[in-house]
C-alpha cells in the first residue's frame, strides 16, 4: 500500500445519525487506514451516504465521536476538515472554467498565485485535460467533467478523497476506463480513499477493504477477498455477487470443522464459524462442480437442470434439488453439454472450505 | 391568445397610435416637439432625474429583494413564512395607500420624525419626504416585490451540492455566498433589475404623492405638459419617447433572459 504522511487515518467510534424518528445510521464503528481505498457498499437508504456526509462534515452526526488522526473532529465544520469531496454529479461550479475549478481550493486557502499556477496546469495534466483549461463545465463530457472533480478534490492534497457514487453517471464503458485512473490516482497520491457505491462489482474491483450497510447498520468490514468468500451474514452473502443457500440441519461442530443434514446426505464445512443447531449453508457458484456421481464422504447433492444460459465463456445453468431448493451454477460449455445430454438429474460437488455456514 | 391580442390592440396600441399623431401635428405639423426634447432644460433635467431614481431604486430593490429571497428560498419554515408575508402583504395594498402611508411615517410631522425628536436625537425634523429620497423609498417599498420573483426561480434551479461542494473544498460561508452563489444566480439579479428599471420608468402615483411636485419623473411630466399646460404635443413626444426606450429595454433583456425566469 501506498505510504503518504498526509494521508488521514480515520475513526469513527458509535456512530449515529436519526432524522426525526428515522434511523439512518446506528452505532457504527470503523477504523479507516492511512492511504486506504475502502468502499462503503449498499443498498440505497442503507446509511452509506449518511456516514459519508458525516465524514465530510455535512452533515452533525446524532451520537458518537469521530477522529481524523487522533484528533476530534466530531464538531469541526466542512470547510476546516480539509477532505476533498467528489459529489455524484460532480458539483463542479457552472460558471467557473475548468482552470479555475481546480484552482478554487488553492485560493480560498490563499495560496501564492504562481503555486497555484503550477499546481492546477500540474494536475490538468494528471487528469488527461490539457487543451480544456479555459472550457466550462458545461461544455464538457461527463468522463471529462469527472476528471476536472477528481483533479479540485485533490489539488490541495486532502488527507482523505471522499467519493459519492463517483461512477453512476457514466455509461459503461467509461466507467471501466476512470475506475482504472482512479486506482492510479489513488496508487499516486497515496491519499485515503473513500468511496460510496451500489454496485457490488465496482467495491470488489476497486477496494483494498469494503464496509457493507444495510439498514443503517454497518454489517462487515473487510478485503474484498474476506467478505466475499467469508461473508458474515446471509445479507452480505446475497449482496455480493450470486450465491446458492441451501438448508444444513442439525449442524454440529467438530476437531475445527461442521457437519449437518443437507437433503438425507452429511455435508462438511470446513473454516471459521460456530453454527449449530439448524443453519443455512451458502456455496458461490463458481465452486460447484457438476457430475454424474459423487464419491462417499464427498459434499455433493442431487439436482435436476431446468434451464440453461449460455454465456460465451460459460454457461449457466439451473437447477432445482429433490426438496425444491433453486441453484445455479457456472461451468465450462463442454461440461454443461454433456450435463444436458445425460438426462436430468446430475451431482454437484464442491469443497469442504468453500461451504460458508451461516444462522437461519 | 388571439381575443387577448385584439383587446390589446383596440386597448392600447390603437389609442397609442393617435398619441404618435399628436407628437408629429401639435401644434403645428413637424418634428418640432422632437427637438424640443433635447433643448429644453426642463425636459432634460425630468429625464435625467428620471434615470437617477431608477437606477438608485433598482438597486435598492435587488438588493432588499435579494435578502429576502434567500431567506424565503433557503430559510426555515418559520423564515419562509416570514419572508412570504413580507412578499404578499404589499401585493394586497393599493399602491394609493401606500404612498400615503409613507407620508405618515416620512413627514415632518410623522412618525419617524416625531420619535427621533422625541429621543432627543434630532431637533430640526428629516427632510424625508416631497424629496426624491421619499420618492426612492416609496417606489423601492413598491417594486420590491417584482423583484423577489425572478431571483427566487434562479435560487430554487441552484443545485444544494454545489454549495457543499464549495464549503467541503474549504471556502467559508460568507466566500461560498459571494463567489459561488451570487454569480450562479446572475440570471435572477438580470432579470430582477429589468422588472424593476421597466416598471420604475412608467411610475406616477407614488413620485407624484412623495415628490410633492418637487421631484418630477418622467410620467409626471407627461401628464402635466396634457392635463396642465396644456401642450398636447410634447406631452406625446415625451410618452412616444419613453415608450420606445421601454420597448429597447425589453427586446435586450429579453435576448439574456427567458420569460420563464422572470415569474
Amino acid at each position: 500500500m501506498p505510504k503518504n504522511a498526509r494521508a488521514a487515518e480515520i475513526k469513527a467510534i458509535g456512530i449515529g445519525k436519526s432524522f426525526g424518528h428515522f434511523r439512518a445510521l446506528n452505532d457504527l464503528t470503523l477504523d479507516i487506514g492511512r492511504g486506504e481505498f475502502l468502499a462503503l457498499l449498499g443498498p440505497s437508504g442503507s446509511g452509506k451516504t449518511t456516514f459519508l456526509m458525516i465524514l465530510a462534515g455535512f452533515l452533525p452526526p446524532s451520537d458518537g465521536r469521530l477522529f481524523s488522526d487522533g484528533v476530534d473532529i466530531t464538531d469541526r465544520p466542512a470547510e476546516l476538515r480539509a477532505a476533498g469531496m467528489v459529489f455524484q454529479g460532480y458539483a463542479l461550479f457552472p460558471h467557473m472554467s475548468v482552470e479555475a475549478n481546480i484552482a478554487f481550493p488553492l485560493k480560498v486557502r490563499k495560496r501564492p498565485a504562481a503555486e497555484i499556477r503550477q499546481r492546477v496546469a500540474e494536475m490538468i495534466a494528471r487528469v488527461g485535460l490539457k487543451g480544456h483549461e479555459t472550457k466550462l463545465p458545461s461544455q464538457l463530457s461527463g468522463g471529462q467533467q469527472q476528471r476536472v472533480a477528481l483533479a479540485r478534490a485533490l489539488v490541495f492534497e486532502p488527507g482523505v478523497l471522499l467519493l459519492d457514487e463517483p461512477f453512476s453517471a457514466l455509461d459503461k464503458s467509461l466507467r471501466g476506463q476512470m475506475q482504472a485512473e482512479m486506482k492510479r490516482l489513488h496508487q499516486e497520491t497515496g491519499t485515503t480513499f473513500v468511496f460510496v457505491t451500489h454496485d457490488q462489482s465496482e467495491a470488489l474491483a476497486l477496494a483494498s477493504r469494503i464496509a457493507i450497510f444495510n439498514h443503517g447498520e454497518l454489517l462487515q468490514v473487510g478485503t474484498p477477498e474476506e467478505v466475499y468468500d467469508r461473508p458474515a451474514n446471509r445479507f452480505v452473502a446475497e449482496f455480493l455477487g450470486e450465491i446458492n443457500m441451501l438448508p444444513l440441519n442439525n449442524v454440529r461442530q467438530e476437531n475445527g470443522a461442521a457437519t449437518g443434514l443437507c437433503e438425507d446426505r452429511t455435508i462438511t464445512v470446513r473454516g471459521a464459524t460456530d453454527v449449530t443447531g439448524d443453519a443455512v449453508l451458502a456455496v458461490r457458484p463458481e465452486y460447484m462442480t457438476i457430475r454424474s456421481e459423487a464419491e462417499s464422504g464427498e459434499n455433493g447433492i442431487v439436482a435436476t437442470t431446468t434451464a440453461s444460459t449460455y454465456l460465451g465463456a460459460a454457461t449457466k445453468l439451473d437447477l432445482l434439488t429433490r426438496q425444491g431448493t433453486r441453484l445455479t451454477v457456472s461451468v465450462p460449455n463442454d461440461v454443461a453439454a454433456t450435463a444436458l445430454r445425460g438426462g436430468n438429474s446430475v451431482w454437484l460437488t464442491w469443497p469442504a472450505e468453500r461451504g460458508i455456514l451461516l444462522a437461519r | 391568445m388571439a381575443p387577448l391580442l385584439l383587446f390589446l390592440a383596440v386597448t392600447y396600441l390603437w389609442p397609442f397610435l393617435g398619441v404618435v399623431k399628436w407628437s408629429f401635428t401639435l401644434p403645428e405639423p413637424g418634428l418640432g416637439q422632437y427637438g424640443a426634447l433635447i433643448t429644453d432644460p426642463l425636459v432634460q433635467s425630468v429625464f435625467i432625474r428620471t434615470l437617477r431614481i431608477c437606477i438608485v431604486v433598482t438597486i435598492a430593490s435587488v438588493i432588499a429583494a435579494y435578502a429576502i429571497t434567500v431567506v424565503w428560498v433557503r430559510g426555515t419554515p418559520a423564515q419562509r413564512m416570514a419572508a412570504e408575508f413580507c412578499i404578499l402583504i404589499p401585493f394586497w395594498i393599493s399602491v394609493l395607500t401606500r404612498a400615503f402611508g409613507w407620508v405618515a411615517l416620512l413627514s415632518n410631522r410623522g412618525l419617524i420624525n416625531t420619535w427621533l425628536q422625541g429621543i432627543g436625537f434630532i431637533s430640526e425634523p428629516l427632510a424625508l419626504v416631497r424629496n426624491e429620497f421619499g420618492v426612492i423609498v416609496g417606489m423601492t417599498h413598491f417594486l420590491v416585490p417584482f423583484a423577489v420573483f425572478p431571483l427566487a426561480s434562479a435560487m430554487r434551479n441552484l443545485d444544494d451540492r454545489v454549495l457543499l461542494a464549495a464549503r467541503g473544498l474549504g471556502s467559508s460561508r460568507t466566500r461560498t455566498f459571494w463567489t459561488i452563489f451570487v454569480p450562479m444566480t446572475a440570471s435572477g439579479i438580470i432579470g430582477a433589475a429589468a422588472i424593476v428599471f421597466v416598471f420604475a420608468l412608467g411610475f406616477f402615483v407614488t413620485p407624484a404623492i412623495l415628490g410633492g411636485g418637487r421631484s418630477v419623473m418622467v410620467a409626471e411630466l407627461v401628464w402635466l405638459r396634457i392635463f396642465q399646460s396644456p401642450d398636447w404635443g410634447l406631452g406625446a413626444a415625451i410618452s412616444v419617447v419613453l415608450v420606445l426606450f421601454v420597448g429597447a429595454l425589453m427586446a435586450v433583456l429579453f435576448r439574456y433572459v427567458r420569460p420563464r425566469q422572470l415569474i
